[in-house]
């Protein structure tokens, strides 16, 4: 607990010592008042909880044994060869059929996402080096289809490379450029490596300024924001403790992922501890003022979380940089997410969980980030005092 | 009969000015979904454009200037540096200069000439590896192009296999073209989960549900009467996102409107049953809030909106059979894109009449408990 004063001490550092005892009654207070309250559980424990779940074991964007039909319109040596290949690639999980009708059939109906048709004269084609095969793509998931276009093209130069090594005549006849690709900072390719530090942002968003605006903007919609003014405790101290709290729920919730990041889904993360935790200091500051703010602007719980939802939440999924590139956004779109924190952070954490201590992304990054906590937190106070006296 | 139809009516217009007369709230249901739909209409893609990649040419030959040029050429890349070190790789990968660089060895040319493999050195940046993923994806496609080229210009024979690659119903592979049908539903989902939800709490919490227990109504028109309102609002909401993709996006329009709306419909009914039943068993207006975004949360992820469910493990596929956003997101995609009639929608529109059925009359079922 805060020291008590002595009654020799001089006049400033009692009243130092005075404000050190409200605060900390008053952070005890709100601390009881989180936990008694189910919204608070359910949003600082059970949403981390269902999140860490689904981004864990349900969601991927990993393509593998993707549902395929090889037509194989006239069965030759060469064609049962090609299908072989499908067969057997871990990419595809191929069908063999004898009708291009039944197989357009099934990618209709979604049983298959992709054809691959092999003609019935292929075997000729292909001594005659004029081979054709036909991939056809069930394109409305856009991403998905051109993974799978990708697959099928590796499987068919798999095929060329395999005949040529068995003496057929070599694929190009001027010798060909072989693409040696490398995925740097993720060589399995594992999607689990850039949604766990999407994961965590979702999180310290939801707790940082989803939870907070829900809980001020009732305190507001009810008055006991007043009630608390006509005590002794100044408005600065009103808003430090309400933010305590939060804080404490917000990294306990980074400590829970970075818990799971490392035990369940074996996300390597090669970067400092210590920097992660002062960025993520930030940017939870960062939330918290905007969640002190949206309330304080609006004192309305339906339109405070409406707001808190079209202004955190779903720009941290959608123009972060987590799940979408953001060289590829429009100009406009791609300025307007300067503006947002998020971006900063999932930018960070991607660093350092996967590339390391990289000097020259995480101190810009860290800068903004320190640049919107120090500017917002001022204006959460001015905004909460004004409003309050 | 009459008097019943009557009595609705009136609830409904109550409703829809209790909802509508407040600026604050319009605004808050109708420029929302229009606004994010243009900005994640915009963002929300996986397709690739300007790129930044880095280029090591240790060749500096005709060759490696086609294939660069190719690359320069692609509408994909934009090559920000020329790199005259391997050693620069790593810095420029590391600090983000770069998505990917390209390096092309100093014999290239030579061993083409010579009928041989030449190797290029592709590396990307995996921090994302979905967005490296697909750079990579481009430029195999780039040079297969690049060695279609060179073979019929230096007198080699072509490829002995071609491969046409065609897609359906989008045929340029746009995301975009997935994702703003998609949000029709998710949208609107949102909303009117949160809205119906709302209704009931905050007419408990200000004391005016206990008014309405004194007036002649009965537990079902009082359901009814809340949940039309609701449904209207989606489907303006609906509309307006039709509007932007149609307008805006010009994404074309394949089906029928009259398909899409039943199936809006129906989807509609089922999301506005759930916001009911919660709007039942929450106190106040807060939990109702929550308890939809808890509900809201795990729905959207899990309905094939931002990764396939396809890929999803069986247990998880199994749990998206009682979400009616991945029938709804279906049914955008189907009607939108593949021009699907009401019949080959079947397979959608049974579940979602079944969830509409049980959490609406649940929704009733829990009015009455709390009436009587």
């Amino acid at each position: 607990m805060t020291a008590t004063s002595s009654p020799r001490a001089p006049l400033r550092a009692s009243a130092a010592s005075a404000k050190l005892q409200r605060l900390a009654a008053l952070v005890r207070k709100e601390t009881y008042q989180l936990f008694r309250d189910p919204s608070a559980i359910a949003i600082g424990v059970v949403i981390p909880l269902l999140l860490i779940l689904l981004f864990g074991f349900a969601l991927s964007l990993d393509v593998k044994n993707v549902p395929v039909a090889v037509v194989l319109e006239r069965p030759s040596p060469e064609a049962t060869e090609l299908a072989a290949g499908f067969a057997l690639s871990p990419y595809f999980a191929s069908s063999e059929l004898t009708s291009m009708r039944r197989a357009e059939e099934l990618l209709l109906r979604q049983k298959v996402d992709g054809i691959i048709r092999i003609r019935s004269d292929f075997a000729r084609q292909l001594n005659a080096a004029s081979g054709e095969a036909q991939v056809l793509v069930y394109g409305v998931d856009a991403n998905r289809a051109r993974i799978i276009e990708a697959y099928a093209q590796g499987a068919l130069a798999q095929f060329l490379a395999r005949r040529s090594a068995e003496g057929y005549p070599p694929a190009e006849g001027g010798g060909a450029a072989v693409v040696q690709s490398r995925l740097w900072f993720n060589e399995a390719d594992d999607s689990h490596y850039f949604l766990v530090p999407g994961l965590i942002v979702l999180i310290m968003t939801l707790i940082g300024a989803f939870l907070t605006t829900l809980v001020m903007a009732r305190e507001w919609e009810r008055g006991t924001l007043e009630a608390l003014f006509v005590t002794p405790v100044r408005a600065g101290e009103i808003v430090l403790s309400k933010m305590a709290p939060y804080f404490v729920l917000g990294m306990l919730g980074l400590a829970l992922c970075m818990f799971a990041a490392k035990f369940l889904f074996g996300v390597p993360f090669r970067g400092s501890v210590s920097i992660l935790t002062a960025v993520s200091t930030l940017y939870l500051l960062v939330a918290l003022a905007i969640g002190l703010l949206i309330s304080s602007i609006t004192r309305n719980q339906f339109v405070a979380s409406m707001a808190t939802l079209i202004i955190t939440f779903l720009p941290a999924l959608f123009l972060s940089g987590f799940l979408f590139d953001l060289h590829s956004m429009p100009t406009a779109v791609r300025i307007l997410s300067y503006a947002l924190p998020a971006r900063y952070y999932v930018n960070l954490l991607q660093t350092l969980f996967l590339a390391g201590n990289i000097w020259s992304v995480i101190l810009p990054d860290t800068a903004a980030l320190a640049g919107m906590a120090v500017a917002l937190l001022s204006l959460a106070r001015a905004v909460t005092t004004k409003r309050l006296a | 009969m009459v008097e019943t139809v009557l009595r609705i009516l009136a609830l409904i217009r109550k409703e829809l000015l209790a909802v509508l007369k407040d600026p604050r709230s319009r605004v808050s249901l109708f420029l929302p979904p229009v606004l994010q739909c243009l900005i994640f209409g915009y963002a929300a893609t996986y397709d690739l454009s300007n790129v930044p990649y880095a280029v090591l040419d240790q060749d500096r030959s005709a060759a490696s200037h086609d294939l660069l040029a190719a690359i320069d050429g692609s509408g994909v890349f934009r090559r920000v540096a020329q790199l005259y070190d391997g050693a620069d790789i790593k810095t420029v990968i590391d600090e983000e200069k770069a998505l990917v660089v390209v390096q092309i060895g100093q014999d290239f040319q030579r061993r083409l000439s010579a009928g041989l493999p030449a190797d290029v050195q592709v590396i990307a940046d995996g921090r994302n590896s979905n967005t490296a993923g697909t750079a990579l994806g481009y430029v195999g496609a780039i040079v297969d192009g690049f060695n279609a080229n060179w073979a019929a210009d230096h007198g080699g024979t072509p490829p002995p296999l071609r491969v046409t690659v065609r897609a359906w119903y989008n045929p340029n592979l746009e995301t975009r073209w997935y994702m703003v049908p998609a949000l029709i539903g998710t949208l609107t989902f949102l909303q009117t989960l949160l809205l119906t939800a709302m209704s009931v709490a905050r007419e408990r919490e200000q004391g005016t549900f206990d008014q309405l227990l004194v007036t002649p109504f009965r537990p079902f028109e009082i359901m009814v009467g809340k949940a039309l309102p609701s449904v209207l609002i989606g489907l303006i909401q609906a509309t307006l996102i039709l509007l932007v993709a149609q307008l805006w996006f010009r994404i074309p329009f394949a089906g029928s409107y009259f398909s899409l709306y039943v199936g809006l419909l129906l989807f509609l009914l089922a999301a506005v049953g759930m916001g009911l039943m919660l709007s039942a068993v929450v106190a106040n207006m807060q939990q109702a809030m929550l308890y939809a975004f808890v509900i809201m949360m795990p729905f959207a992820l899990l309905s094939g909106l931002t990764t396939p469910l396809s890929n999803m493990p069986q247990v998880f596929q199994d749990i998206t059979l009682v979400n009616p956003l991945r029938y709804a997101i279906d049914i955008a995609h189907r009607v939108y894109l593949e021009g699907a009639g009401l019949a080959q929608l079947i397979p959608d529109l049974w579940p979602m009449a079944i969830i509409a059925t049980v959490t609406l009359s649940s929704a009733a079922w829990l009015f009455r408990g709390g009436l009587e």
